[in-house]
């Protein structure tokens, strides 16, 4: 079942202000697949997950599951599994008391109900924890409960808000790999909220970026990694993040400064330059001047700190293969790769090139 | 080394405590202890320090028939064991009814704390005047729909009284008269009680963390398995709290008792049937001569009797508090 989100909005008004957390949102999510939510934080991530499980209201727009309008649906109707950003596991209960609630609540017989949350806590790799406290369990354990609650409903969307906010890079690294494997087993439907670039990229099979409620770019991670639609998308999707330069677009030419780094058939104007960490090249033919200030060797690769008069933070960050012989504190030549390389409009952000 | 630096950390802390330890010694332990001794001693007079000779002559006179202490002591369970849980049912109710209304909420919060910040005489006052026998404002109302007058705190002989019929009227304790004035006192105790719960109940329910109530919102859970499921359990710390304090209080009721029915704790023409533990303690250390006895037996007995359910209480808590 896929879902339709139709110039979705909602307003948080009270007396003194407003705040429009989620501005005509228009996407869909098909049926079976992974999308991943991203955007910095207040950007309405969660404001949007609510909207479609029904805790929130929208203020204008409408929700569709399949050809369902649910717009005015009450949240225990639509029959999807959610999981918090904190989880939520009710302390009180045992793991086996949590999974099984939602259950309980449907009126389904005891063995059936016993079954199923066997089945989910296999699933997810819980079944020896089934009589522990939430409280008694670690944050990723705690995490895959939440999950199998979420499932055992054998709902036709599964939300999830920051699942993996709480663990440590392992576990987060680990868990992410669980999820999707789970997602792909089951088929759900499934939102996956983040604001972790890395985490989205990996995991999903589509991601929506938004930013102050408004989606920018919505598309396969590799497609939306290699045509970032503006300086947003191309800032906030990428490790090490995108180098971002003052430039300029003189009789075909791309210019940093006065060095010409590459073509162009914009019109003459000032613009913004920006170059993903991967698209240097060590040269003698090399257009671009920097200052290397230090060389940090990972692995295969080294990451290189370099100044440039018109990088826009004091340095920037670029990575070449360790065959480069590259010393501190000298001056080097480098090539930009056209692929890695974008323009962006200076005043609107908008990509041009 | 170690072994030393401790000893003197200590011997540091008992010094910064002995303030409190002193005080605590002469007016609460030394008191305490004193009282079991007395309760032994047959005959004490407190002004010379005679007494008789040891034994449990004054737990005898206590239990004897016809000892008003029997009354005292079955009043008080009564008021502990019906106000109690009343007044935590009623105060769960309104705190989560308090909890789920959004506007007036702080109006109503008002209002139903006032009675915790006015005098307790002052309002038992009032509820005497609410309830007089004759033309309160309860038979007031009462009359004005047709309804007979009830002698509330006694004194009217035309008026009726509830539990008359299945009530014996010669009975020791429970007549007629009785439960009609006790009904009085349990509506005092219960509404005088309702706001520090309320208030605690409320600031617990506000600290629960709103994702329980939308991930059983979302798991479609019904109305009142909320309330049985989540909101109990997870407010069971401060229902427990309040069980074992509303507990401990109920069994000193006093103030309320004297303040509508008077110093002899009593309806009009009955002798002392509203009469509590406490009171009884209160009246034989006032008595002079040789009363003091039994006012230490009557305070021991309450003791124990609070160690007892308060010992259950938290045996029973084990099991069901989740912390
Ligand atoms: N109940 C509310 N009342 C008023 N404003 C709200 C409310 N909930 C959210 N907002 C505002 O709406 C915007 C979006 O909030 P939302 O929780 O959706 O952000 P988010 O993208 O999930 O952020 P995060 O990554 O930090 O969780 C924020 O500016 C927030 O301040
Ligand atoms: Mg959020």
């Amino acid at each position: 079942m896929d879902i339709r989100l139709v110039n979705l909005t909602k307003i948080f008004a009270d007396k003194h202000s407003e705040v429009r957390a989620v501005d005509n949102l228009d996407i869909t999510i098909p049926s079976g697949k992974l999308i991943g939510l991203l955007g910095p934080s207040g950007c309405g991530k969660s404001t949007t997950l609510y909207m479609i499980a029904g805790l929130l209201e929208p203020t204008s727009g409408q929700i569709f599951f399949g050809d369902e309008d649910v717009t005015v649906l009450s949240a225990e109707k639509r029959g999807i599994g959610l999981v918090f950003q904190n989880y939520a596991l009710y302390p009180h209960m045992t793991v086996k008391q949590n999974i099984i609630f939602p259950l309980q609540n449907m009126h389904i017989s005891k063995t059936e109900a016993l079954a199923r949350t066997q089945k989910y806590a296999r699933l997810v790799g819980i079944e020896e924890l089934l009589d522990r406290k939430p409280k008694q369990l670690s944050g990723g354990q705690q995490q895959r409960v939440a999950i199998a609650r979420a499932l055992v409903k054998e709902p036709k969307v599964l939300l999830l808000d920051e699942p993996l906010s709480n663990l440590d890079a392992r576990l987060r690294l680990q868990t992410r790999e669980e999820i999707k494997r789970i997602q792909r087993e089951t088929g759900i439907t499934t939102v996956f909220v983040t604001h972790d670039q890395e985490e989205a990229m990996s995991i999903s099979d589509e991601i929506v970026v938004m930013k102050s409620g408004v989606e920018q770019q919505k598309g396969r991670p590799q497609n939306v990694y290699e045509n970032p639609i503006n300086q947003f998308v191309a800032k906030f999707l990428g490790t090490p993040p995108i180098n971002i330069f003052a430039g300029k677009v003189q009789d075909g030419g791309l210019y940093i400064g006065e060095e010409r780094i590459g073509d162009s058939n914009l019109e003459n104007q000032e613009v913004t330059v920006g170059i993903r960490p991967e698209g240097f090249e060590i040269s003698p033919e090399g257009t671009l001047t920097i200052n290397i200030q230090h060389i940090e060797h990972i692995g295969r690769d080294k990451s290189i700190v370099a100044t440039n008069p018109y990088t826009e933070k004091e340095t920037f960050r670029f990575i070449v293969d360790s065959d480069n012989n590259v010393f501190e504190n000298t001056n080097v030549k480098v090539l930009v790769k056209s692929n890695k390389c974008y323009v962006f409009d200076k005043l609107t952000e908008k990509r041009l090139q | 080394m170690v072994e030393g630096k401790k000893s003197v950390n200590f011997l540091r802390g008992i010094l910064y405590l002995s303030p409190a330890l002193i005080l605590m010694a002469i007016f609460t332990f030394y008191p305490l202890f004193n009282t079991f001794i007395i309760s032994f001693k047959e005959e004490y007079n407190y002004m010379t320090g005679k007494y008789a000779e040891w034994g449990f002559a004054n737990y005898a006179k206590l239990f004897a028939s016809g000892n008003i202490f029997r009354t005292c002591l079955v009043n008080t369970l009564v008021i502990v064991f019906v106000s109690v849980p009343l007044s935590i049912g009623l105060s769960l109710l309104i705190a989560v009814a308090l909890n789920s209304i959004k506007p007036l909420q702080k109006f109503f919060q008002t209002i139903f704390f006032l009675p915790y910040v006015t005098n307790t005489i002052a309002i038992g006052m009032v509820f005497s005047v609410i309830f007089e026998s004759h033309q309160g404002l309860a038979n007031a109302i009462i009359t004005e729909f047709g309804g007979n007058m009830i002698n509330w705190l006694g004194g009217n002989i035309q008026a009726t009284t509830i539990g008359k019929g299945f009530l014996d009227p010669n009975n020791a304790i429970f007549t007629p008269q009785w439960l009609t004035s006790m009904i009085v006192l349990m509506v005092y105790i219960i509404w005088n009680s309702l706001p520090f719960k309320i208030l605690i109940l409320l600031s617990a329910l506000q600290g629960i963390d709103r994702q329980y109530y939308q991930a059983a919102q979302v798991d479609g859970t019904s109305k009142l398995r909320i309330f049985s499921k989540i909101t109990v359990p997870l407010l069971s710390p401060q229902i427990f709290y309040l069980l074992i304090t509303s507990f401990i209080g109920a069994f000193k009721e006093y103030t309320s008792v004297v303040a509508i029915f008077g110093n002899n704790a009593q309806s009009v023409g009955q002798r002392n049937n509203m009469a509590t533990v406490v009171w009884y303690i209160y009246k034989k250390t006032k008595e002079g001569g040789t009363t003091m006895g039994y006012a230490a037996a009557g305070a021991v007995v309450l003791f124990v009797i609070i160690m007892f359910f308060t010992l259950i209480n938290s045996i029973i808590s084990k099991k069901r508090v989740h912390y």
